[in-house]
């Protein structure tokens, strides 16, 4: 009987192999991996540069066998628009935190979805702000205890969190919206098939695409790693629905 | 090539694409907004890109974006835009990025006003963002020499791979003269190929970044671009004299459309029998301070004056370069108001009478 010796998993090409700064539990690394199988397997990685934001994932570019630029809080959108738009040829995406993207990259995001900008932004949502320590974001949930609502959010004073997909739809021109989650590998499953499809709906001169990714953060939320992710399908994902807002791949959703 | 009458805003837009600008943004402000008009029926005679953003904070943004490509990039604003713009510029300063951004100043603070001012002299030598950072910058005083700097703006910012601003006055950029373009242009080439996100293809990633979270590596970077800045003060400084003698006793010390003013106040008293000389600088970062120096010390110089749109803002940097050598004297109008010839006239006619006396 012939044995055959080829591996059957490993590390994608577009992942570095270096020791990671995330904390233990936290899903960032499952998301980067996920891109970076897609980036694989649709053979793009010498053409593909990654725009990181302010947040954990700041220090995305020391992950990824790519070229990256590493932009102002909340700004990525706006420096993948001018990147492309000088490159048609490259692809480029961006890896945005929810305080980046949905509080001081509001105007970035909405503006580049809006233009139907030719590049795939990867929205990884734990409703919190990591990288400087769990303050509240525009996405912490009623309730939710973070350094700055230490009592829990007061929706009375900050209004309900927000919904990036949802509001996202409004607009006429992006091409593909979805919202994933990572906290088990049916979900893990599904948010690398919609990550693959943004990757691929750009490759063929799409619109602006979104994933919208339902992280954990043990650190900040005071959990451990299994409890975070039981707290994401119980508490973030009746308030942040798992579906596709916008597909233009679907019969009857131009863009 | 023949002359063509030109405003000064599209004098330089149209510099800026036979330079090889190939894109840029914008957001309308006055008194600039010409370049983006232009541009945007300009613009597509070189393929190029124009895009119109959301803000000035994103168009600083997007040419950071467009920067990291390697291809020659612009914007223009004015004032309250430019302050907008200075995160972009302090990202792209730190990760040693070039772009040309034109500055037509206008008067402040906050919303001030639209007509002509050099309000921003300080906030465009000395850093404008945060961190310890300097720009190229430019200050022309004629419609022909707004276009002979853009073009030298962007080799500039192509040798140094820095941020580079012209930094103008609404006169220069509302202002109509007659301008001649180069035949031929050569440009500074900075082998984007070398430094360029252009995507890792047979070599190792390329990461443009200001984030160095190891105090070494950070300080590490502070000095390349303190190096950058040593270098510009040797070999990039720039100035005119303009009726400099031995009969001066009063140096005038001017730049943009002031000096412009005071030349023709200079002219004026001339025909009284009265010399004085003007020294004007054409780079102001970086300031042509040997040159300075040196008019400042000949012997038959008593006063310095220095007259600006502002309420003194060059002034620091000439107190800085004559020291307590000489006396400073300041005259400045701003909000708007440009000084006829006839108060500049007599405004020096004051300083020279007490230099004599």
């Amino acid at each position: 009987m012939e044995t055959q010796s080829s591996p059957i998993f490993q590390r994608p090409t577009t992942l570095a192999d270096v020791v990671t700064h995330y904390c233990p539990g936290c899903t960032h690394g499952i998301i980067h991996r996920l891109v970076a199988e897609s980036i694989d397997e649709l053979g793009v990685r010498e053409r593909t540069v990654g725009v990181a934001p302010v947040g954990c994932s700041v220090l995305a570019y020391n992950y990824f066998n790519v070229d990256f630029l590493e932009s102002p809080h909340g700004r990525a959108p706006a420096l993948a628009t001018g990147f492309k738009r000088l490159r048609p040829d490259m692809i480029v995406f961006t890896y945005q935190g929810d305080g980046d993207l949905a509080s001081i990259g509001m105007s970035e995001i909405i503006h580049a979805a809006n233009r139907g900008e030719k590049f795939t932004t990867i929205f990884v949502n734990n409703a919190i702000y990591g990288m400087t320590g769990g303050q509240m974001a525009p996405t912490t949930l009623p309730g939710q205890i973070t350094t700055t609502c230490p009592i829990g959010r007061n929706t009375a004073d900050t209004g309900m969190p927000i919904r990036m997909c949802e509001l996202l739809s409004t607009l006429v021109t992006p091409a593909y919206l979805e919202r994933v989650s990572v906290h088990s590998p049916q979900h893990i499953v599904r948010a690398k098939k919609a990550i693959k499809k943004a990757f691929q709906y750009q490759i063929e001169g799409r619109c602006f695409s979104l994933i919208e990714v339902l992280s954990t953060c043990p650190t900040n939320w005071g959990k451990t790693p299994g409890e975070s992710t039981e707290w994401l399908a119980d508490s973030m994902i009746p308030y942040y629905p798992l579906k596709a807002y916008k597909d233009s791949g679907v019969e009857g959703q131009s863009a | 090539m023949a002359k063509v009458l030109m405003k000064g805003n599209e004098a330089m837009a149209e510099a800026a694409i036979r330079a090889g600008a190939i894109n840029y943004f914008c957001y309308p402000i006055t008194p600039q907004t010409e370049v983006a008009e232009y541009l945007a029926k300009r613009m597509p005679d070189v393929g190029g890109v124009f895009l119109q953003a959301e803000s000035e904070i994103a168009v600083g943004n997007m040419l950071f974006g467009a920067s990291a490509t390697g291809k020659r990039v612009f914007t223009s604003s004015s004032s309250p835009g430019i302050s907008l713009m200075q995160e972009a510029l302090s990202y792209m300063a730190g990760a040693h990025l070039p772009c040309v951004v034109l500055n037509i100043m206008r008067g402040g603070p906050g919303l001030g006003g639209i007509l002509p001012a050099q309000s921003d002299y300080l906030q465009a030598t000395k850093g404008g963002g945060h961190g310890d950072y300097r720009l190229v910058v430019l200050a022309p005083s004629t419609i022909q020499e707004a276009v002979d700097l853009t073009f030298l703006a962007f080799d500039l910012a192509d040798k140094y791979r820095t941020p580079a601003m012209i930094l103008g006055d609404g006169m220069i950029g509302q202002m109509m003269e007659p301008v001649e373009f180069p035949e031929k242009v050569t440009t500074y080439n900075s082998h984007p190929e070398n430094w360029a996100a252009t995507g890792a293809k047979g070599r190792r990633p390329r990461i443009q970044k200001s984030l160095f979270l190891d105090p070494a590596a950070l300080e590490q970077n502070n000095i390349a671009l303190a190096k950058k800045y040593e270098q510009m003060k040797r070999e990039e400084t720039r100035c005119e004299l303009y009726k400099v003698s031995s009969a001066n006793s009063v140096l005038v010390v001017s730049y943009g459309t002031m000096a412009r003013i005071c030349q023709t106040a200079i002219d004026e008293l001339e025909s009284r029998g009265v010399s004085v000389g003007l020294f004007r600088p054409i780079s102001v970062f970086p300031y042509p301070e040997v040159q300075l120096r040196t008019e400042i010390d000949k012997p038959n110089i008593k006063t310095i004056l220095t007259i600006e749109m502002s309420m003194g803002q060059m002034l620091e940097d000439v107190e800085r370069v004559a020291g307590r050598t000489k006396p400073v004297k300041f005259f400045g109008r701003t909000g708007g108001i440009v000084p006829s010839p006839e108060e500049v006239v007599a405004h020096i006619e004051a300083v020279v009478k007490q230099a004599k006396g």
